[in-house]
């Protein structure tokens, strides 16, 4: 396509144009791909700066303390803000069950709280 | 430098024409490395956008929540532990939060209500978070009904909505009135739910939590760091589900490389040995694999990237979807800002092309220093 193209344009016999320019066009396109990805999230970032603003002054209107990431246990909605026994409350040989166990854990804080029980 | 370069140029016209007489094997291996890539860029683009958007969401969270703890568990803290954390020398301000969980049989969600310190809603009426509005259809002017903590039906007009952009924090939340919280949960006049406090230095706050919990022994202050932490850790590349993934995409990265480094085919040797025939010196023939390694993991690492990035920041990371949203039924619909860590990205750019390109070289160079003769006939 490239070189029927520079033929086109030069309205020559097409160029015998070389594998390795094709390639270093390609290698250039994909650098340039990575540093638009890059200037694109700064753009992003600088728009959603008023978006970040108004959750943050929701958080501190409200005296709010966590994301609202994990909605399906009370001890995950609030993560900052459980303690070790909730998600074993079920019954005394209860196991954490809710998926949400598996990706967040206690905080660092919380450990070193509960620890003087073990 | 002029023959030099004309030189390398000549070397990566061969290499391609190398590559693409294995086409169907090269395509492969390069739509199986950028998979690789696009599985660790996603989660790495993934978490550390996370990690900023709750160190940023978050840098005006309380500065200090005291709860009370009752036989190891949380429990409604007395009113009049507001005055004796008052006279703290250091406190700038306290006050009680009002706040609770209430599971939504219908729906099988949970909501938190809460009684904001500013405006609260008139009694009888509620403020709805936008993800409640999604799920249970609900709009301004609508009925609410609660049961209350004795079986009660109360119901509560709907007359506003937080926005649909502060979803992040604010999906579940329902705003009410002092007098409704503490009806809908019998909560009486002297217990709230914790206290927050304020003081005039933060490099105290480690100081004044320790006279808190020495006051109040049945107490557990929570400060604002501790708070960001939390979300550091969940987001953390040791933690959870981040780990497994990574393992998961390390260990075919390593198996993948492994194949690669472990030797060459039976084509790949003859070609070899017919190249050192001709004349060309082990030099060029290491240069041919170089190029080779470098031309497919470049093009894999920055694909696998571009659609991570695609992936995470334009479609909301839906491959990570279903793990983060567990069983909710609530869930914030909310896009993620990119905050991309360069150094992390040169990371992973060292992490995957390094090792595929020298895992090329090596096994070539093994070949190339052996007699033609013998690699032809081996």
């Amino acid at each position: 396509m490239i070189r029927k193209l520079l033929a086109r344009r030069s309205g020559r016999h097409p160029l015998p144009v070389r594998k390795s320019i094709i390639c270093l066009m390609a290698l250039g396109v994909s650098a340039l791909l990575l540093g638009m990805m890059l200037t694109h999230a700064a753009w992003l970032r600088r728009a959603a700066d008023p978006l970040l603003i108004q959750q943050s002054s929701m958080v501190k209107d409200l005296a709010l303390t966590d994301l609202c990431l994990f909605t399906e246990a009370r001890y995950t909605r609030h993560l900052s803000q459980t303690d070790m026994f909730s998600p074993f409350q079920d019954h005394p040989l209860s196991l954490e069950h809710f998926p949400t166990g598996s990706i967040a854990g206690p905080s660092a804080g919380l450990r070193r709280h509960y620890e003087k029980m073990d | 430098m002029r023959r030099w370069i004309e030189k390398q140029h000549s070397i990566l016209d061969f290499t391609l024409s190398s590559l693409l007489r294995r086409k169907a094997k090269n395509i492969s291996l390069f739509l199986v490395y950028t998979l690789v890539v696009f599985l660790l860029g996603s989660a790495m683009l993934f978490t550390t956008a996370m990690k900023r958007e709750a160190l940023l969401i978050l840098k005006d969270a309380p500065e200090m929540v005291v709860q009370r703890l009752l036989m190891g568990r949380y429990d409604p803290i007395p009113m009049d532990y507001l005055n004796t954390i008052k006279k703290i020398r250091g406190v700038t301000s306290a006050d009680v939060r009002l706040w609770g969980y209430y599971y939504d049989p219908v729906m099988g969600a949970n909501y938190t209500l809460m009684v904001p310190h500013h405006d609260p809603p008139a009694p009888g009426n509620i403020v709805i978070g936008h993800g409640i509005s999604r799920v249970r259809t609900l709009d301004k002017g609508d009925i609410f009904s609660f049961r209350a903590y004795d079986g009660r039906v109360q119901s509560f007009t709907v007359t506003g909505e937080l926005s649909a952009a502060s979803e992040l924090v604010s999906a579940d939340l329902i705003l009410m009135a002092d007098a409704d919280f503490r009806i809908l949960f019998g909560l009486p006049d002297s217990r709230a739910t914790d206290i927050v406090v304020k003081v005039r230095n933060q490099k105290e706050l480690r100081t004044i939590a320790g006279k808190i919990t020495e006051l109040l022994p049945d107490t557990r202050p929570i400060i604002r760091d501790e708070i960001v932490r939390t979300y550091d850790a969940v987001f953390d590349w040791r933690g959870g589900m981040v780990v497994v993934l990574l393992i998961m995409a390390l260990s075919a990265f390593i198996i993948f490389a492994w194949e690669k480094a472990s030797g060459l085919s039976a084509e790949e040797r003859r070609e070899i040995g017919i190249l050192k025939a001709i004349g060309w010196e082990t030099a060029d023939i290491l240069a041919v694999k170089t190029y080779e390694g470098s031309l497919v993991s470049f093009l894999s690492f920055s694909t696998g990237i571009l659609a991570a990035y695609a992936h995470v920041f334009f479609f909301s990371a839906f491959l990570f979807a279903p793990a983060l949203k567990g069983w909710s039924v609530l869930y914030p619909d909310f896009r993620i800002t990119p905050f991309i860590d360069p150094y992390q990205l040169t990371v992973l750019f060292f992490l995957t092309v390094v090792p595929y390109t020298v895992a090329t070289i090596i096994p070539s160079w093994r070949a190339a220093i052996v007699d033609p003769d013998a690699v032809m006939r081996s």
